[in-house]
């Protein structure tokens, strides 16, 4: 079938025009847009307003920004997936293009999927067009030019086009357009009616120009995001360690992770300042390098303050001598890593989950460190709120691993909870405390059998209250000593203080049905795949169970999972299945075969297909 | 007991810590020793002292002094980056950094740098001897050009010298001394810890195993041969009223932030310890002379420390709770609702 157009003399008139019955064979709200733009152009505005025009109408969203490591000048995507079902993970299907970079032209044809739409600039080559699209093309620098007054912001603006022509093609109500700018421009007011003007450029280009000859159509829906917001997951985790108490954040500049501390900074200026005075009752400071933001961090968990830092994989890696030290010197504090592919320069635009395995065992020695696993932003603003809770009351270092995708990508959520709980801060000895003990203490004692020990806060105003921290050298209080018992004994006693934690973490989310034999576990941002993939395996046939790990060490329930399953894929975002590693590495001999690997690592946020393609092949022909 | 008590009622007993493990002789061992009697005779409230070290002999000094304070053994050349943290979470804290010229000048010279780029209120002594003791000699970033090693090898390069660069990077208190001179280190120590900002002393320490030799510019023979002091320093606590036998013209008085004061008997050349380019002149022109000029090479009171120009309250940000910390309900609901 060749969808045709006969509109505006364009290339394919000769080619056969859509019968009304055939327009009639409509897909409503079930669609990936894919906006191909030229990086620091404006662009992002223009799909962060359609973005919330449609989700203005009721209906789902899944925007996922793909944008290159460049201010400006190099190509960028944005694409928009919306689906009567809320899938909220990337598809690899693109249903209508929007081709705005000439540069990328040819390439992005190639990626619309056989029927789609292709809105383009008129004046792009279409010599090698493909036939079996929809065509709109649409003069956008004519009219850029020509019906754009302001000067200064016609390249910001020419974007706006493009929304309103979006808006024709699909339907979607003037009055639903001019929410999604009055939203986007919430501080900016002024900048509401330009915004405004240009996307009607647009909606009545495709008014007098076009008429109606692809299937898609976006209509209102109820019920679907009643009650859901739109959150980055970094800005839910700033918005978690405001809640969950943070005082010091020192941090580096680094893709993905820079807008979890600039949005902890504007949240902080609105809700931790004294309006009067001007005091902070938070500091956050931009550190010389990685090396000094997580030592500025454990300085200030060490006297007391919840403490933070937010990096990506290059920090991580930086951060590897210090997170051994609060290991060992038992120090609270609390480390966000946004993954992304890496080291060095890598491709930090690009998502990943390939920090696991490192993060966990970080620093020389034996190192195991409590990661958080968030699998969706509620839960990046949870974790990233209880993660202050779990560094106080085990005394360490706590990871926190989201990821670019996760991190810098707007998903549709329920709102947060407000926290019902009082902050949790550990075993601290106060003044009161050592008199009842008549300074009867050793910092690193194990007297509740635990493995935590208790600790003192440095200006704590008793004669017993001081010790001298350093790493693993030391006895049960805190002298330094190389005795090799003490050492040992030392060295069991964290085994057992992880032990205790591992118990008290996140336990993973378990959804099984009673008969499948198969399994999944994916943690992290490959959730929301998952939850897309079971869904289509189902509808084939083929149900699988899920269990959902949502922090390390691994839990006893991985086991028993396992256990009840003859085959369960471990679907994650790296080249190395650091989790299938991880996991098999915490079961029984027994069951260790019953495990096997999906992985997913070329930078692009993990679509349901890359697992529902290679779960169905292997279980077609079972190993 | 006899013991005399200071300001505070403690004896200088109780500014002790526990056994040196340092080489007999050690400068470091000097230094300590003028620590523990700046700190007892200016009354410092031993749970207020937070110290703070790196990696070396130099760090594992506050082991010495003060047993009853806490203390932080960090990583290599990283202290600065730990007390700036320490010091966020609780401003009341008088935080006291020992650091070596390995710690400082080689590994931790970007943390030196940033640590007085933002005035952190910290007093920070380098104890300077030139060479790498713990890892048995080599020579650090601060050993001089052509000073010998034990074994024969000849520095072949420019040395970094800590006060010039705090200088350079505008630090509002530098000076340098010698362990060997209590009578200039105790006061300079005194009137570093009550500046309130980065303090930094730098304070050749000889290494008698490693670096205490002829040849070596950091070695005791060298330093008393060659050490031009530019001021002859005391500090009047704030808690000691001024009286000094004051002759115009010759002697300086900088009054602190507490109140208290340095006071600078002029000898030889006279330096104004507030001219930060004659700061700089006098270590140069000491440079070319071949003579170690000590004492306070600069001051400035006027400069804000950190916290105050990062709006941190009195109170310390580790004694704040829910109420302060968290958004109330209604905040929490008008926020959430801004993301639909």
């Amino acid at each position: 079938m060749l969808w045709t157009l006969s509109n505006r003399g364009s290339l394919l008139q000769t080619r056969k025009i859509l019968t009304p019955a055939q327009v009639t064979q409509q897909i409503i709200n079930d669609l990936t847009i894919q906006a191909a733009t030229v990086n620091g152009s404006g662009s992002q505005t223009a799909n962060l307003v359609l973005t919330r025009a449609i989700f203005h109408m009721g209906i789902p969203v899944a925007p996922k920004n793909v944008f290159p490591s460049n201010i400006e000048g190099l190509p960028t995507w944005y694409q928009l997936r919306v689906t009567p079902e809320g899938h909220m993970a990337r598809s690899d299907k693109v249903d209508i293009l929007i081709a705005f970079n000439v540069a990328t032209w040819h390439q992005d044809l190639k990626t619309v999927r056989q029927g789609g739409v292709v809105i383009h600039e008129e004046a792009f080559s279409t010599a090698e067009a493909r036939t079996d699209v929809t065509y709109y093309p649409v003069p956008f620098s004519k009219l850029a030019k020509s019906k754009i007054q302001n000067d200064t912001l016609r390249k910001q603006l020419a974007n706006m086009i493009y929304v309103g022509v979006v808006g024709g093609v699909l339907g979607i109500p003037w009055e639903a357009l001019e929410h999604g700018v009055r939203r986007q421009f919430l501080s900016k007011p002024k900048a509401v009616q330009v915004n405004l003007d240009a996307i009607k450029v647009g909606f009545d280009y495709w008014q007098d120009n076009f008429s109606k000859q692809d299937p898609y159509r976006l209509e209102p829906m109820s019920g679907a995001v009643e009650g859901k917001v739109l959150v980055e997951g970094n800005q839910a985790a700033a918005l978690g360690a405001l809640m969950g108490g943070v005082t010091v954040c020192a941090w580096y500049p680094i893709t993905p992770s820079s807008s979890l501390c600039e949005n902890l900074i504007a949240y902080s200026d609105r809700f931790r300042t004294d309006p009067s005075s001007g005091e902070k009752r938070i500091s956050v400071v931009q550190a010389e390098d990685e090396l000094a933001a997580l030592g500025m961090a454990i300085g200030a968990g060490w006297a007391g303050a919840r403490a933070m830092t937010s990096t990506s994989g290059p920090g991580i890696s930086l951060m590897a001598e210090f997170s051994g030290l609060a290991y060992y010197a038992e120090v609270p504090v609390v480390i966000f890593d946004i993954q992304r592919i890496g080291p060095s320069t890598g491709l930090p635009t690009r998502t990943s989950q390939a920090d696991v395995a490192f993060a966990f065992t970080l620093s020389h020695g034996d190192t195991r460190h409590i990661v958080l696993l968030p699998g969706t932003v509620e839960e990046c603003y949870e974790f990233g709120r209880d993660a202050f809770d779990y560094a106080d009351r085990f005394q360490t270092p706590v990871f926190v691993l989201s990821d670019l995708d996760l991190g810098m990508n707007l998903w549709m959520t329920p709102e947060f909870k407000y926290p019902e709980k009082a902050f949790d801060r550990g075993k601290v000895l106060s003044k009161a405390d050592l008199e009842r003990l008549a300074g009867d203490w050793g910092r690193y004692r194990d007297v509740d059998g635990d493995g935590i020990t208790y600790r003192t806060l440095p200006g704590t105003d008793h004669a017993a209250a001081g010790y001298f921290t350093r790493g693993s050298g030391h006895d049960e209080f805190a002298r330094y000593t190389e005795s090799a018992d003490a050492y040992a004994r030392n060295m069991d006693r964290l085994a057992h203080k992880l032990e205790t934690a591992r118990h008290a973490l996140p336990a993973p989310v378990v959804d099984e049905t009673p008969h499948s034999r198969v399994g999944l576990i994916a943690f992290g941002s490959t959730h929301s795949a998952v939850v897309e993939a079971r869904e289509a395996l189902a509808a084939a046939g083929r149900a699988v169970d899920y269990l959902r790990l949502r922090a390390l060490p691994i839990s006893d329930e991985v086991a028993a999972f396992v256990s009840r399953h003859d085959r369960v894929y471990v679907a994650e975002q790296n080249r190395d299945g650091q989790v299938y590693d991880l996991v098999r590495l915490a079961l029984p001999p027994e069951l260790v075969d019953r495990v096997r690997s999906i992985r997913h690592y070329n930078g692009q946020p993990i679509p349901a297909a890359a697992i529902t393609e290679p779960l169905t092949q292997r279980e077609a022909v079972p190993a | 007991m006899s013991a005399t008590l200071n300001r505070i009622g403690l004896p200088r007993d109780a500014y002790k810590g526990a056994a040196t493990t340092l080489c007999a002789g050690c400068g470091h061992n000097s230094i300590t020793n003028h620590m523990i009697k700046a700190l007892y005779e200016l009354g410092v409230e031993p749970h207020r002292l937070a110290k703070m070290s790196g990696i070396g002999c130099s760090s594992k000094t506050p082991a010495y002094f003060v047993e009853s304070a806490h203390g932080f053994n960090g990583v290599h050349g990283r202290m600065p980056s730990l007390t700036t943290g320490a010091q966020l979470a609780n401003r009341q804290l008088i935080m006291l950094g020992v650091s070596g010229d390995g710690d400082t000048a080689s590994i931790g010279l970007g943390q030196f740098m940033h640590m007085i780029r933002r005035n952190i209120d910290c007093t920070y002594i380098i104890e300077d001897n030139g060479t790498y003791g713990l890892t048995k000699g080599q020579f650090s970033a601060t050993a001089d050009l052509g000073s010998v090693q034990k074994k024969g090898a000849v520095n072949t390069f420019q040395p970094i010298d800590p006060c010039a660069v705090a200088l350079t990077l505008g630090c509002s208190f530098v000076a340098r001394s010698f362990s060997g001179d209590g009578k200039q280190v105790v006061p300079l120590i005194k009137a570093a810890i009550a500046h309130q900002g980065t303090a930094v002393i730098d304070i050749i320490s000889p290494c008698v195993t490693f670096n205490d030799h002829d040849g070596s510019t950091k070695s005791y023979s060298w330093v008393k041969d060659h050490e031009e002091s530019i001021a002859d320093v005391s500090f009047i606590p704030y808690f000691e009223e001024v009286q000094v036998d004051y002759e115009p013209g010759t002697i300086r008085d900088v009054r602190l932030h507490d109140g208290s004061h340095i006071l600078l008997k002029k000898l030889g050349d006279d330096h104004d310890p507030t001219d930060r380019r004659a700061a700089i002149r006098v270590i140069e022109e000491g440079r070319t002379a071949g003579h170690l000029v000590t004492g306070l090479l600069y001051v400035d009171t006027s400069m804000q420390d950190f916290a105050t120009t990062e709006h941190i309250p009195d109170r310390p940000l580790k004694d704040l709770g829910e109420e302060e910390l968290r958004l109330s309900k209604e905040q929490f609901a008008q926020f959430m609702s801004e993301f639909a």
